[in-house]
């Protein structure tokens, strides 16, 4: 009896130690947001890790070295294992099953090498052609499906490309008419752009350069020596590139001062066009920058540092941080979705994460030290964040605010979600309702919309009352004076003076 | 003092008083002479100006439109708020007077507190107002605000300058340089206060480490 008392008495402290243990996991929980004010606002998760994959769970025998370059082309993941030189084709064939299909060590055709050196990046395109980035063999390779040769883009010999250098492709974009862009070793000039048939056809997105009065001022007092090594230049070396649905270009940059970043005066994540402008939408409270504030907090220092981006066909975009191993999500408005990840053990946290691509809502996130692959599927939180911004583009409005409303039944502390419903609400023309929604989060511009057509409509109904209300303002007191002097004057006549 | 309350004279001066200071922010350089010398302000319109001022900034940190004014509630403490008023009155109220007595200014510390409180009515006059405009104006009509609300507060800046220079009799010179100076005597005020609490909390802590000392030695 005695015995059971204390075996009861432990299991009920382990159980009371337990609660205590995830309550405080609650409060510092593993996705996030930033309010209207910046401050952190713990979340549901939007993103569970559905599996971590490693070679075995692969079927592979030698396991992954060092991989550096991930793809997704329907249910077929392509994978650069850089250190064995080779390539995998891996098809999902369910949920959570990943078969390889074939293993690319080398190709057919009349060249030189028919073998990888160092692949460090791979795109698949929708004529069915395989782009590479070969680096150590200094090339990126065109192949088919089938693993012929069709051409190679080598170094440009061109006097704007520096000869000193080695070409040596880290990672690669392709749009739908097979114009190549490419971030290389040692390049800052921005991606170099190669035409269909090989040709380089210059830099594209470089940072462009901004003069304020301070350099004028400085060049005016420099002499011509100086004013040499002043060059008026931005160093602009991209990390990754993606090719969105509509063909335009995400690009990422670590190359950023913390300084910079925390002012806004540098970009970390851009949206290029195919003129190499930044068209990236910025209508979000904050930069996006990934986190807001940054301390030395477990060894980790200075800004998120994006390393891999892609976008979904809803234009929401997810960053990759190898900083802190994080991942943040934007919408198409640069409103920060969510933020979750971390650097650790546990799955759903990374070592040095390289590359991320997405499978319809999925998210598929490599990691270079683990050789893992983590496989990320949204929760139901995550979901219905999808579900109400896709009604929303679709024009089903009222739907989406419907979609919305669940979401803040997860989480009351979902700004989005309130400005959801507002726009929602608004496009329903019901604006009373909607300026609510968008007062509680501080939007203004959307607050000013729908007040504009409320006020319109409160004047229309209510023109009667207004005219009648001037009216009595300008006229009564004219009145009054009118009718004291008329009384004055009877008082003072002097027919009534008698 | 009860007796006064009960003369009907007190209220209709209090009444002509206040009035006067419509006409002092009209008319600054007649009026504040006139308030003075003619003794036609009083302490009791000065201290309603006042509280109308406290009353209106608090107004409109409630009552403004969100467009205009985003509140962080959590990080507001009324009382710290309404004494980044009065703080700053008393401070210069004290350091204006001390600086100009030395230098033949005329206004004693009772009229450089009225005069100031007087200074202040245009900040009420156009806050309330604009509080209430707030809220029937959109982001892009909202570019009056910030000039109205600018406009309040150089109105009053600039009458109390001139207050200055009618109660202590000064040229227009005299008075910026002394303005100036009042301004540099606050911060020095500020800065012996911040002194004289560290020294006072380190000399408290002193006494009780030793008081603790002495209990853990018994």
């Amino acid at each position: 009896m005695k015995r059971l008392k204390r075996i009861s008495a432990f299991v009920l402290s382990a159980l009371i130690l337990a609660t205590s243990y995830m309550t405080a996991e609650a409060e510092e929980g593993y996705t996030y947001n930033y309010d209207y004010w910046g401050d952190v606002q713990y979340s549901p998760d939007a993103y569970d890790v559905a599996k971590v994959f490693t070679a075995g769970d692969m079927g592979l025998e030698t396991g992954l070295k060092s991989p550096q370059g991930l793809s997704v082309y329907e249910d077929m993941i392509y994978i650069c294992d850089s250190g064995n030189n080779r390539i995998l084709e891996v098809k999902r064939t369910n949920d959570t099953t990943l078969e390889v299909q074939r293993i690319i060590t080398e190709f057919k055709g009349n060249v030189e090498v028919n073998t990888f050196a160092m692949p460090t990046d791979i795109a698949v395109t929708d004529d069915g052609y395989m782009f590479i980035c070969d680096q150590s063999n200094k090339r990126i390779l065109k192949l088919d499906m089938d693993l012929n040769y069709v051409m190679e883009f080598t170094k440009p010999d061109d006097p704007n490309f520096d000869q000193s250098f080695d070409f040596l492709p880290n990672k690669l974009a392709v749009d739908s008419a097979g114009r190549v862009y490419c971030v290389a070793v040692n390049v800052n000039k921005g991606t170099i752009k190669f035409e269909p048939d090989g040709v380089f056809s210059g830099f594209v997105g470089a940072t462009p350069v901004t003069y304020d009065w301070t350099d004028y001022i400085w060049k005016r007092l420099s002499t011509k020596a100086q004013r040499a090594q002043l060059e008026s230049f931005v160093p602009t070396e991209y990390d990754n590139l993606y090719m969105d649905h509509e063909g335009f270009i995400y690009a990422v940059t670590s190359n950023v001062s913390a300084a910079d970043v925390d002012s806004g005066a540098a970009n970390p994540v851009r949206r290029l066009n195919l003129m190499g402008n930044d068209i990236l939408v910025r209508n979000g409270e904050w930069f996006i920058i990934g986190d807001l504030y940054w301390g030395e907090a477990g060894g980790y220092k200075g800004t998120s540092l994006m390393t891999d981006i892609t976008a979904f066909e809803n234009d929401v975009y997810v960053a990759l941080d190898r900083n802190r191993g994080r991942l943040f999500a934007y919408d198409d408005q640069g409103r920060m979705l969510y933020a979750f990840g971390g650097n650790g053990n546990m799955d759903g946290y990374f070592k040095s994460p390289v590359a991320i691509d997405h499978m319809n809502h999925d998210l598929l996130v490599l990691d270079a030290v683990d050789s893992s692959i983590t496989l990320f599927t949204p929760t139901t939180f995550g979901s219905l964040i999808f579900q109400a911004i896709e009604q929303f583009q679709d024009g089903e409005y009222y739907e989406s605010g419907e979609s919305w409303k669940e979401v803040m039944k997860l989480n009351g502390n979902y700004d989005l979600a309130y400005i959801g419903i507002g726009r929602s609400l608004l496009r329903q023309e019901k604006y009373k309702e909607a300026m609510e929604y968008f007062e509680l989060k501080y939007d203004d511009d959307n607050y000013s919309r729908a007040f504009k057509q409320y006020r319109k409509e409160w004047v229309e109904e209510n023109i009667l009352w207004i005219f009648i209300v001037v009216f009595a303002v300008l006229c009564v007191p004219l009145m009054i004076g009118k009718i004291k002097k008329i009384k004055h004057e009877i008082d003072t006549a002097d027919i009534f003076q008698q | 003092m009860l007796a006064s309350l009960k003369k009907k004279e007190t209220y209709t001066h209090y009444w002509a008083t206040l009035k006067f200071a419509f006409y002092c922010i009209t008319h600054p350089l007649d009026g504040f002479w006139d308030l003075t010398h003619e003794k036609r302000g009083s302490i009791a319109a000065a201290n309603t100006i006042l509280i109308l001022t406290l009353v209106s900034r608090i107004a409109k940190l409630q009552f403004t439109s969100f467009l205009f004014m985003k509140v962080y509630w959590e990080g507001i403490n009324i009382f710290l708020y309404l004494a980044s008023i009065l703080f700053p009155l008393a401070l210069w109220c004290v350091g204006n007077w001390a600086l100009t007595t030395l230098f033949d200014g005329k206004g004693t510390l009772r009229q450089v507190y009225m005069a100031t409180c007087y200074a202040f009515l245009p900040y009420p006059l156009l806050q309330i107002p604009l509080t209430i405009v707030s809220n029937v104006v959109t982001v892009e009509e909202g570019a009056f605000y910030s000039v109205v609300s600018a406009f309040s507060l150089l109105w009053a800046g600039l009458l109390i300058i001139a207050a200055m220079m009618q109660i202590h009799e000064y040229s227009i010179s005299k008075t910026i340089g002394f303005t100036v100076g009042s301004l540099f005597a606050m911060l020095v005020m500020v800065f012996i206060l911040l002194l004289f609490f560290s020294m006072i909390s380190q000399g408290i802590a002193y006494f009780i480490s030793i008081g603790r000392e002495i209990m853990f030695r018994m």
